[in-house]
């Protein structure tokens, strides 16, 4: 595939002694936003840290066409965000001091914050409507409004491939619409967004799918393909199906 | 005003409250003696007084401060290295390192007919910094390097658990350390002269300026391991540095002053229960928080039953635990509170 964003070629990962992915390759367009899903305990999360670059793995992991593994911490930072599963918040922090963590990559080492950084945090404050709590602190917030202001975090590193794994937790379904216009929006600006996601409606409205099973990918192709639907009904031993409604695919538990 | 400007306001206030009561602690220390109170500008007129209070009540109430600010500091790096809000500076092993360090000196130099005092004070201290810095290294040993909080945690208490189970076993073989050891073990601000308020201010600077170049690894860490490696940091550098000013903090600390509780683990809650901040801003006002708390402890150590004089620490775990008991209680209120 031309332009990949990311791709592997022969990755091999295991948690302890336990293999956990077999043998990936798979190419991720750019400017595309792909998603990754599988029933429980098919690799989705150890997949996508393998392309964060956060377990070690064998085999190649490449990032906008470089190695993963030569890229520098900070290079890769300001290339590549990651947005991860439950991620531990500090209650003292302030929103914005949560949000500005994501221009640590763009700041020298005993540097202020820029007026770009300034900028770039207040835009995904506001993206994802957490401007106006800029000042409270992450333990005055809901869980979903933490969501929220982690999501701005990633967002603020303004890096050309975003990794989420489970955004949606906790969010409501208007806000997970606002989520899916904040992904659109970034898509549309040329990032490339991949995310892990159990909730296969929201899913289907991604570009691609990654369909996998017992750590390998069964299939990889467009949301609207019925080839995808067909994978996708068979990883979960055709207890989902897929159908189309209102002008969108919904997977519904049989 | 904002939210934003209001948290700073307070934090800047903090400071100045906490400059404020350092100052009036200073001359409360100064004029605090086995005879009461009496006030360090008469004392400025009798020559004798005054030596008492140049020599002995300013060094001792300015290395409490000293000795405060290093356990506040490293409290505060503990706590966000363990991601764990009731993480305190003696988690390494490194308080009880320091008590095997010095239980082993008193066996070795105390008894000796040829120790002179000056020698004594000082193998002491250095027995005492040694033995810290030793359990931190044996903890490190242990948990292989840094690279897991949670492995770190748990070799550290069970270096704490041996080391000090090895310490009551040298005072078991050799009872006349015992009175000694209590000394150490409870807590004495009794023994800072110049040179060792020097030492602990030299270090607290380094340290100081180490942690602050540190804290943002803190403030990514609090979002998570995976988070803070994703942002660049590189973790297993940055984690060893941060264990070794930890390690040092407390170990001048712990050398100079004894054991003393909960200063370390009370001041980074403190400072939070005023101002929610980043990292950077915590470790210096927990650092001012630690020197206040532990200075105001040793005048009230000091004037409570004088001429009498109290463990500086048995009055910090006095203080300390009634303040654990009341943060537990006000969280438990909360969490029934939040639940109806």
């Amino acid at each position: 595939m031309k332009n990949a964003a990311v791709s592997a070629v022969n990755v091999t990962a295991s948690l302890g002694n336990v293999e956990i992915l077999h043998d990936i390759c798979l190419q991720l367009p750019a400017g595309r936003w792909t998603s990754i899903v599988g029933p429980n305990g098919a690799g989705k999360s150890t997949l996508l840290k393998v392309l964060a670059g956060l377990l070690p793995y064998t085999g190649c992991v490449s990032l906008l066409g470089q190695a993963l593994q030569n890229l520098p911490g900070k290079v890769r930072a300001r290339q590549l965000a990651w947005l991860g599963q439950s991620e531990g918040t500090s209650d003292d922090l302030t929103v914005w001091d949560v949000a500005m963590l994501g221009r640590l990559p763009h700041q020298a080492w005993l540097g202020a914050p820029s007026a770009a950084d300034h900028a770039a945090v207040e835009q995904a404050l506001r993206a994802t409507q957490a401007w106006d709590w800029r000042g409270r602190s992450l333990g005055a917030l809901s869980g979903g409004e933490r969501q929220r202001v982690l999501l701005a975090r990633a967002l603020a590193v303004q890096a050309q491939v975003l990794l989420m794994d489970e955004p949606l937790a906790n969010l409501d379904p208007p806000h997970q619409a606002d989520w899916l216009a904040v992904v659109r929006q970034f898509v549309g600006q040329g990032t490339t967004v991949v995310s892990v996601l159990h909730e296969l409606s929201m899913a289907l409205h991604a570009d691609e799918m990654v369909i996998m099973r017992a750590g390998e990918v069964t299939h990889q192709g467009s949301s609207t393909e019925p080839a995808t639907h067909l994978a996708l009904q068979a990883v979960f031993d055709q207890r989902v199906r897929i159908h189309a409604m209102a002008d969108q695919w919904v997977a519904l538990p049989v | 005003m904002t939210d934003i400007g209001r948290q700073a306001r307070r934090a800047n206030r903090l400071v100045l409250g906490l400059l404020l009561l350092g100052t009036l602690l200073l001359l409360a220390g100064a004029s605090v003696g086995s005879t009461g109170l009496e006030s360090v500008f008469n004392a400025m007129r009798d020559p004798v007084a005054w030596q008492i209070v140049r020599d002995i009540r300013l060094p001792r109430t300015l290395g409490a401060w000293a000795a405060g600010a290093l356990l506040g500091l490293a409290g505060a790096l503990a706590q966000g290295l363990f991601r764990n809000p009731l993480a305190d500076p003696y988690l390494l092993g490194s308080a009880s390192g320091a008590s095997l360090g010095v239980a082993l000196a008193l066996v070795g130099l105390g008894v000796s007919p040829f120790a002179t005092g000056w020698w004594l004070r000082f193998g002491l201290t250095g027995a005492a910094f040694a033995g810290a810095v030793l359990a931190v290294l044996l903890t490190l040993l242990l948990s292989r390097g840094v690279q897991h909080t949670l492995r770190l945690l748990l070799a550290g208490v069970i270096v704490g658990v041996v080391l000090g189970a090895m310490t009551s076993l040298v005072m078991l073989l050799d009872p006349e350390v015992m009175q000694s050891m209590q000394a150490f073990m409870l807590g004495s601000t009794g023994f800072i002269g110049w040179v060792a308020w020097l030492v602990m201010v030299g270090v607290w600077v380094f340290c100081a300026v180490v942690a602050w170049m540190l804290s943002p690894v803190l403030d990514g860490l609090s979002l998570g391991e995976a988070t803070a490696i994703s942002l660049g940091l590189p973790l297993a550098r940055l984690r060893l540095a941060l264990v070794a000013t930890l390690a040092l903090a407390t170990g001048t600390a712990v050398a100079q002053t004894g054991l003393i509780a909960f200063v370390g683990l009370a001041a980074p809650h403190l400072v939070r229960s005023v101002t929610k901040t980043t990292h950077r801003r915590l470790v210096g006002l927990s650092s001012l928080m630690g020197g206040v708390l532990l200075m105001g402890a040793d005048v009230l150590a000091r004037g409570l039953l004088a001429p009498q004089e109290l463990p500086v620490g048995v009055l910090t775990a006095v203080l300390g635990g009634g303040y654990l008991l009341w943060l537990m209680h006000r969280s438990t209120s909360y969490a029934n509170g939040a639940s109806l």
